[in-house]
């Protein structure tokens, strides 16, 4: 299907505002952490960038925001790679062996998707208090560490591998694990990567359960550090708030940016029947 | 797949770590969640007192916590069709054949990254009354001043706008993935029968698109009863007069700080049916119009 040049014209310039609209609220909040307060409270409000970073100094100090990110990595990189590591093992279960209780069991799997952290967080709350791991990285890491996300990407995964490979395999009298770790793992590569990304950043955004499972400084997360920056800041320094927001934004961005190709490759092999 | 590997113990230990996880951090607490809306618990749940279906008898009549109910439902409804609607023209735009589209689907894929507290804190900024941007821009453009989060309506606004802002880079990574699953062929063939652009969109595009749409639909959902936890606290912390009190944060108040255990466990398990009903409605409406391919 060709285009008309003055169709083409007309969707760039389309897609041109798209990405101006809704990358706005990132760039003024990037200017912004550039500003001194006098900047900021210029009227009309002007979006140049400035040389203020020592907005950037007074953010990391104002909340101990090298350990909230210290926090914010243990966790979201512990959880990822457990996850990825349960979910490679109960995948390859479901799709290599045969055993009594498969179906009821990857039933059991797929009912976890209706139950969200919400719906069970005043119990889950108890638990993990009875094990006193209020306040540690067991609290904030354990309960994330098996979804049903990762088993069905890697099911879908691992059937699209040809049977014949596995023939060959155990005529080589190769074994499950060896299979599993130098066969099926390299091919999946893609879908791996895609779920480091859904994960990694899954992690890294959460709120509520952070809050709830921690109760001192030293062990919260950078999510929550936004909110006490600005509680800090009295709403009002704004420039050193957009400091802490832009600290806190790269590090998923630059996980995303780095894994986008196999993020894309594995979200196109995942939504294949 | 036909060909199996021959052993008799070995998928459960593979499946063992899983569902210990499972047990101890999903089903047993969402169990016991369940018991404990049945019981009335004292603070620091020293004591339980049956009590039937007293808690959710109560929570329904409590003025707050109904309208925090409603309030829930139109925020939900709001950022699912607000949002899956700007997502999917966004999507559409980013599938045709243009130079520069890759260049243009990393840059607005990014948003993807975004974070619920940063959503917050971003746009707690650009509504600031003292200075934030749009708050100048209407007073330099219009002379008006709105009180963009003190008045509890337009509070709710810019939440909803935030919460469907922090969501735009997952909606059009799906729908972008959907569409370019969407056979090339069908599209094509339509175009020499002599449909114009609208009609293929309507009638082959969009039915054949319908499976992302349902899975976007039910994640939209989930994420607005559940999601948008850290957008409130950080942009609202459910005010103006619990103009942004959604369900979630209703339910993290009784529980955190004002340590009624039972009543917080009814909360969690009304927000439970409601999400499993308002699936189920879906399931069945649109669900069936959903084109299995």
């Amino acid at each position: 299907m060709l285009m008309r040049r003055s169709t083409r014209v007309i969707f760039h310039v389309l897609i041109i505002l798209c990405i101006v609209t809704i990358s706005l609220p990132v760039l003024i909040t990037i200017v912004i952490s550039t500003q001194s307060p006098a900047e900021v409270y210029t009227s009309p409000p002007r979006i140049i960038p400035s040389n203020h970073l020592s907005n950037y100094v007074a953010a990391w100090n104002s909340v101990t925001l090298g350990r909230l990110l210290l926090n914010s990595f243990i966790i979201s990189i512990g959880v990822t790679v457990g996850k990825i590591l349960l979910s490679l093992l109960a995948a390859f279960a479901f799709t290599h062996f045969e055993f009594r209780g498969k179906n009821i069991l990857f039933f059991i799997v797929l009912i976890t998707l209706l139950l969200p952290i919400p719906v069970r967080i005043v119990a889950l709350f108890q638990v993990v208090s009875a094990m006193h791991w209020i306040d540690t990285y067991f609290g904030l890491i354990l309960p994330f560490l098996a979804s049903a996300t990762g088993v069905f990407l890697l099911v879908q995964r691992f059937r699209m591998v040809p049977v014949e490979l596995l023939d060959a395999a155990k005529m080589d009298g190769v074994g499950p694990m060896r299979y599993l770790v130098s066969i099926l793992v390299p091919l999946s590569a893609s879908s791996i990567g895609a779920l480091t990304v859904i994960e990694f950043i899954y992690v890294w955004n959460q709120y509520l359960w952070p809050l709830m499972a921690t109760n001192t400084d030293q062990m919260r997360v950078v999510q929550i550090g936004i909110k006490m920056m600005i509680q800090a800041e009295a709403m009002n320094n704004w420039g050193v708030i957009m400091a802490g927001v832009v600290m806190t934004m790269i590090p998923p961005l630059v996980v995303f940016y780095l894994m986008q190709e196999s993020f894309m490759k594995g979200f196109a092999l995942a939504s294949e029947k | 797949m036909q060909s199996y590997f021959k052993n008799r113990w070995l998928p459960y230990l593979l499946l063992l770590p899983t569902f210990i996880v499972l047990f101890v951090f999903l089903f047993y607490p969402a169990a016991e969640t369940f018991r404990l809306s049945l019981y009335r618990v004292q603070a620091f749940g020293l004591r339980q007192k049956f009590a039937g279906f007293g808690n959710f008898v109560s929570l329904f009549h409590h003025p707050d916590y109904v309208a925090s109910f409603l309030l829930s439902l139109l925020f939900s409804a709001c950022v699912v069709v607000i949002g899956l609607f700007i997502s999917l023209l966004i999507a559409l735009l980013l599938n045709q054949k243009l130079k520069g589209i890759r260049i243009y689907r990393s840059l607005l894929l990014w948003p993807y990254a975004f974070s619920p507290a940063i959503a917050g804190a971003v746009f707690g900024f650009l509504f600031s009354p003292a200075n934030g941007f749009v708050t100048s821009l209407f007073a330099s453009m219009f002379g008006v001043s709105p009180k963009w989060l003190t008045d509890s309506h337009l509070a709710f606004g810019v939440v909803t706008a935030a919460a469907v802002w922090k969501n735009l880079g997952y909606n059009i990574i799906f729908y972008l993935a959907g569409l370019q699953q969407v056979q090339q062929e069908a599209v094509e063939s339509a175009s020499i029968d002599g449909a114009g652009p609208a009609r293929r969109f309507w009638y082959i595009t969009f039915p054949l698109l319908s499976p992302t749409t349902f899975f976007l639909l039910i994640m939209n959902i989930i994420y607005s009863y559940f999601g948008s936890f850290g957008l409130v606290d950080v942009l609202t912390q459910g005010g103006p007069a619990n103009g942004t009190n959604i369900l979630i944060y209703q339910l993290y108040r009784d529980f955190f700080v004002n340590s009624v255990t039972g009543l917080a466990a009814a909360e969690s398990v009304i927000l439970f049916v409601l999400v499993v009903v308002l699936m189920m409605i879906q399931f069945r409406t649109t669900g069936r119009r959903v084109y299995y391919q």
